[in-house]
């Protein structure tokens, strides 16, 4: 029960009170490139879900059966970037394939999704933490939520902004930054939720 | 010692290997079926992404054109050879046309004359919106350059009264300048029509006379200085019939105003003493 629990609290955790972007500071390269739409940010957030929750998996796999048991740890960071750009050529692939649009609206950031640093980051936190197989699933698929709620709620305001009365010293990517920063302060509000 | 380095090296050769096995078979799996085609029509097409021709962008319109939803002269910016291989890879007859160049159907600039002094944002697009603009002549350019903006050619310059030229050699038609221009005075014309009234004015004489020094106000001095009967006026503004005109430039002799105008050398070098 206690470990029922336990995953539940992961998953919340790793949206809210870790959130990769807000909290951790990670991927904020497509948090800021590709939120100006919510629409392209869904499909963005969509896309890191598929990776993020497949390398968590697969990461975890190549650390326990193949690196640690032949004694090579420390190629850990070039064997998890690795499996992650396959990913993401596969995701492309599926991609183009069935939706263009997308495809094209994601541009440069789908395959930019290889050196996400979120994605890595979340396959190597795992290790650190030394989760088993479910909880890592599990946390990877909670820190691409959180990034998928971080960027489609950035999005959201970006299209406020968008018709805005905002000086021109501060318009564009000045009053985005800004409300990212106010948006990572609002997200510091949830440390008190799990103890 | 050989164990250190064989095996990182076997497994993950072993990892690459088997990760780019899964994505071959993926890519065969998922593979997009693409046109050549448009490959090989967007490298003929201009490649300016003028979006003369009403799309996006060259790569849109090489897609268009493969799919047959636009036409093999869809872009004015591609030259006549370039559309002819257009039209060999579509399988379809080629189309010619005559090339255009945009003109500034305006002499006036420094030469005519304001009703008030203009202060506002620097574009012709708003200086029309106050009183209609600051020029007293409601055809005449108010040099605040919104063609040479639009243009992507930098086909545009201002001449030494303020008012803009095309130069005809870059100039490729695209009509982003036509489009521009608040007082609609830039038009598209053939570039073997070497002979042109460069006003748009209908005002009468006593009208425009104070007004502007360059203007044409309908004199008729060319009209009967033409042999061929190639010039006809209307609204007090001449205007030359390209077909009937022979480019004997005796019109621009006796234009009082300079507002005929003709790009042959011969005719510019008259111009110039």
């Amino acid at each position: 029960m206690d470990y029922i629990l336990g995953i539940f609290l992961l998953l919340l955790s790793s949206i809210l009170v870790n959130n990769f972007v807000l909290s951790r500071f990670l991927g904020i390269c497509p948090f800021l490139g590709v939120s100006s739409q919510v629409t392209t940010a869904t499909g963005m957030g969509l896309a890191v879900t598929f990776v993020m929750g497949l390398a968590s998996v697969i990461t975890y796999l190549v650390q326990y059966f193949v690196l640690v048991p032949l004694g090579i740890p420390y190629m850990q960071t070039l064997a998890f970037i690795l499996v992650i750009a396959a990913l993401v050529q596969f995701v492309e692939m599926v991609l183009m394939k069935s939706s263009p649009t997308l495809h094209q609206a994601l541009g440069v950031y789908l395959p930019l999704i290889t050196t996400n640093c979120a994605v890595l980051g979340v396959a190597i936190i795992n290790i650190e933490e030394q989760y088993d197989l479910l909880q890592t699933f599990v946390h990877g698929i909670g820190a691409a939520l959180g990034f998928m709620l971080a960027i489609v709620l950035f999005a959201g305001i970006r299209e406020r902004l968008e018709t805005s009365p905002i000086g021109k010293a501060f318009s564009g990517f000045p009053i985005g930054l800004i409300t990212a920063g106010l948006m990572s302060i609002a997200f510091l509000g949830f440390q008190g939720l799990i103890k | 010692m050989l164990n250190d380095i064989l095996w990182p090296v076997a497994a993950l050769g072993g990892l690459g290997l088997l990760l780019g096995l899964l994505l071959a078979l993926a890519s065969k799996k998922f593979a997009v079926k693409k046109d050549p085609k448009v490959e090989a029509i967007r490298d003929l097409l201009a490649g300016a992404n003028c979006g003369a021709c009403g799309f996006p962008g060259c790569n849109s319109l090489a897609q268009a054109m493969a799919e047959g939803k636009a036409a093999v002269d869809a872009c004015p910016a591609t030259s006549n050879e370039a559309r002819a291989r257009i039209a060999e890879i579509l399988g379809v007859e080629a189309v010619e046309t005559e090339p255009m160049s945009a003109v500034v159907l305006c002499r006036g600039g420094t030469n005519s004359k304001d009703a008030f002094e203009y202060e506002g944002v620097q574009t012709c697009a708003a200086a029309k919106l106050v009183a209609g603009g600051p020029k007293i002549c409601a055809w005449g350019c108010m040099g605040l350059g919104d063609c040479i903006r639009a243009c992507k050619f930098s086909a545009i310059a201002f001449n030494r009264y303020g008012v803009p030229r095309v130069d005809e050699n870059k100039c490729v038609a695209c009509g982003q300048c036509v489009k521009a221009c608040p007082q609609g005075i830039i038009k598209l014309l053939p570039k073997s029509s070497t002979v042109r009234v460069e006003c748009m004015n209908h005002n009468r004489g006593k009208d425009i006379r104070p007004i502007c020094s360059n203007a044409c106000f309908g004199c008729g001095m060319c009209f009967k200085a033409c042999e061929e009967g190639a010039i006809t006026f209307q609204n007090y503004l001449a205007s030359v019939d390209p077909k009937k005109c022979t480019a004997c430039l005796a019109c621009i002799e006796k234009c009082p105003t300079g507002a005929i105008v003709s790009t042959l050398a011969k005719a510019r070098e008259k111009q110039s003493q």
